[in-house]
């Protein structure tokens, strides 16, 4: 059974692996706590700093609230990737983990199972963000584009989700939490968050203007205002990244199947 | 205070300061994690010094209050953890037993927080010299941020013990951290409050002792000796240290009686 390459067994493992996260998920109110930073962050810098949108060069059409949300509703779907994490680190803390790659028939099924999870955990985080966002206010002016900026939150989170769980699976210990939530923290905030990159200044614009991170945030920005800039740009990167991070959780997946956990 | 009892909050102060600078992870994220938030800030909103209003020549002068507050909500919550894990490891309930009396665990404890908040005050007006940050009161000014720094580092350490007496759990303190985060955000950290727009924010603002901390020390940064500013700061400082110590040392008789 061990290592099969049938796909029944693939999706199989990943469903079922899914099912359960999901479960935990609905079973603790916790499961809605990525959603905590981005919100407090969102109501204080989309309260507290309206006036910023009055900068001059600040000309982003669909207003400061609507700036900050995009913002916001990343951070949410990344801070999900990243709990993912700290779930599988969590799983391989207590034995779970072992148990489930012991009975898998497919074992890269079980990185399929947390990434759909994640997604339903991102997609209810989002909406609650979403939700506050449109109480306070904010107009939704993309129309179709909101599709767009929907898919762009996916990528985001699959991308952050497959880091998470490559560093879970590598390190097997929930103290790998700080090496999984803060380089996720640093892309977000080493971006354009309170003004557009035009208006940032010294090392921090430097940054920002390699970070990828930006054109992802800029292109969704754009797709909410109903003004898309850059959009395949934003989506060759998102793609990349979910490649890329895809690779390091199958590497670290076969990491932790050589230490035998 | 009687002279055993000074020896057992010196050895208990010892004890909590050395176990904190026994931590290089706590002492660096203490340090490193509200200077990271101060040059993303100021560099990030830089351009908000270019409101028509706004009190300061950079954005740099004006963020400088922010990692001093946000250091001191840090050490808060490492002391709050700590005290606590002495609770959940049963520490506590041995030192009950020993002649060593349970205020001078509380006293050591925030002294403590007293000297992580004073290195914690030097370390960032070093840092923020460096970064260029220009403070209009001069030496005399330096000294007074610093004493501030820590008088709100005493208070918060205050609000941790608080908690930590009274649920003697490391996760009910550590899950305070998100409400003191926010409270630090809902003040007029990040704009002056006759510059925030939205009305409900600035009623929250203005209602937050944060906010009066936050301009206490700004204003000696930005403007030089501002009296006005100076007793609301010290005021809701010293509110907050009495009020705080007072709960805990309410907190610690109810936990010793049981």
């Amino acid at each position: 059974m061990v290592g099969g390459a049938r796909g029944g067994g693939f999706f199989a493992v990943a469903l079922a692996v899914a099912g359960r996260q999901v479960y935990k998920y609905f079973a603790n109110p916790a499961f809605l706590a990525p959603a905590l930073f981005p919100l407090f962050f969102f109501v204080a810098f989309a309260g507290g700093l309206t006036r910023v949108g009055d900068v001059p060069g600040f000309d982003y059409a669909a207003g400061y609230v609507a700036f900050q949300y995009v913002w916001a509703l990343l951070q949410a779907v990344a801070m999900g990737g990243a709990f993912t994490g700290f779930s599988i680190a969590g799983d391989f803390e207590n034995g779970f983990a072992r148990r489930l790659m012991l009975a898998a028939s497919n074992r890269q099924g079980i990185i399929l199972g947390y990434t759909i999870a994640s997604l339903v955990r991102a997609t209810l985080t989002g909406a609650l963000v979403t939700v506050i966002a449109l109480l306070t206010g904010m107009p939704m002016s993309g129309g179709f584009d909101l599709f767009g900026l929907i898919g762009l939150a996916i990528l985001v989170n699959v991308a952050a989700t497959l880091f998470g769980a490559g560093v879970a699976m590598l390190l097997r210990t929930q103290q790998a939490g700080p090496v999984i939530r803060t380089p996720i923290f640093l892309v977000l905030f080493l971006a354009p968050v309170f003004v557009p990159l035009n208006l940032l200044s010294g090392w921090l614009e430097a940054i920002a203007r390699l970070n990828p991170f930006t054109t992802i945030l800029d292109a969704a920005r754009g797709l909410l205002a109903g003004a898309p800039t850059n959009v395949l740009p934003a989506y060759a990167i998102g793609a990349a990244l979910v490649a890329v991070f895809a690779l390091w959780a199958v590497y670290a997946l076969r990491r932790a199947e050589k230490t035998g956990a | 205070m009687s002279s055993s009892l000074l020896v057992q909050v010196t050895s208990l102060a010892r004890r909590s300061t050395l176990r904190t600078m026994r931590q290089p992870a706590v002492v660096v994220s203490a340090i490193l994690f509200p200077m990271m938030f101060f040059a993303i800030n100021a560099y990030g909103l830089d351009a908000a010094a270019s409101l028509p209003g706004f009190p300061a020549d950079s954005y740099l002068d004006f963020a400088f209050a922010f990692p001093l507050i946000q250091a001191a909500l840090f050490g808060a919550i490492t002391a709050g953890a700590d005290l606590a894990r002495d609770i959940e490891s049963g520490f506590f309930d041995r030192l009950s037993l020993t002649p060593m009396r349970p205020s001078a665990l509380l006293l050591g404890m925030l002294a403590g927080v007293v000297a992580l908040g004073l290195l914690q005050g030097v370390v960032f007006l070093a840092v923020g010299l460096l970064f260029g940050v220009d403070i209009k009161s001069g030496v005399a000014g330096m000294v007074v941020i610093v004493l501030l720094t820590v008088l709100v580092a005493l208070g918060f350490g205050g609000i941790g013990a608080m908690l930590a007496l009274r649920t003697g759990s490391v996760e009910a303190v550590e899950s305070a951290f998100p409400l003191f985060f926010v409270s630090i955000f809902m003040s007029s950290i990040n704009l002056p409050r006759d510059l925030i727009e939205a009305d409900w924010f600035r009623w929250v603002a203005t209602a937050n002792p944060i906010s009066y901390l936050v301009e206490g020390i700004r204003s000696l940064v930005i403007t030089g000796w501002d009296a006005q500013a100076l007793l609301l700061g010290f005021g809701f400082a010293f509110g907050i240290v009495a009020l705080s110590i007072a709960g805990a040392s309410a907190f610690l008789q109810t936990r010793v009686a049981r």
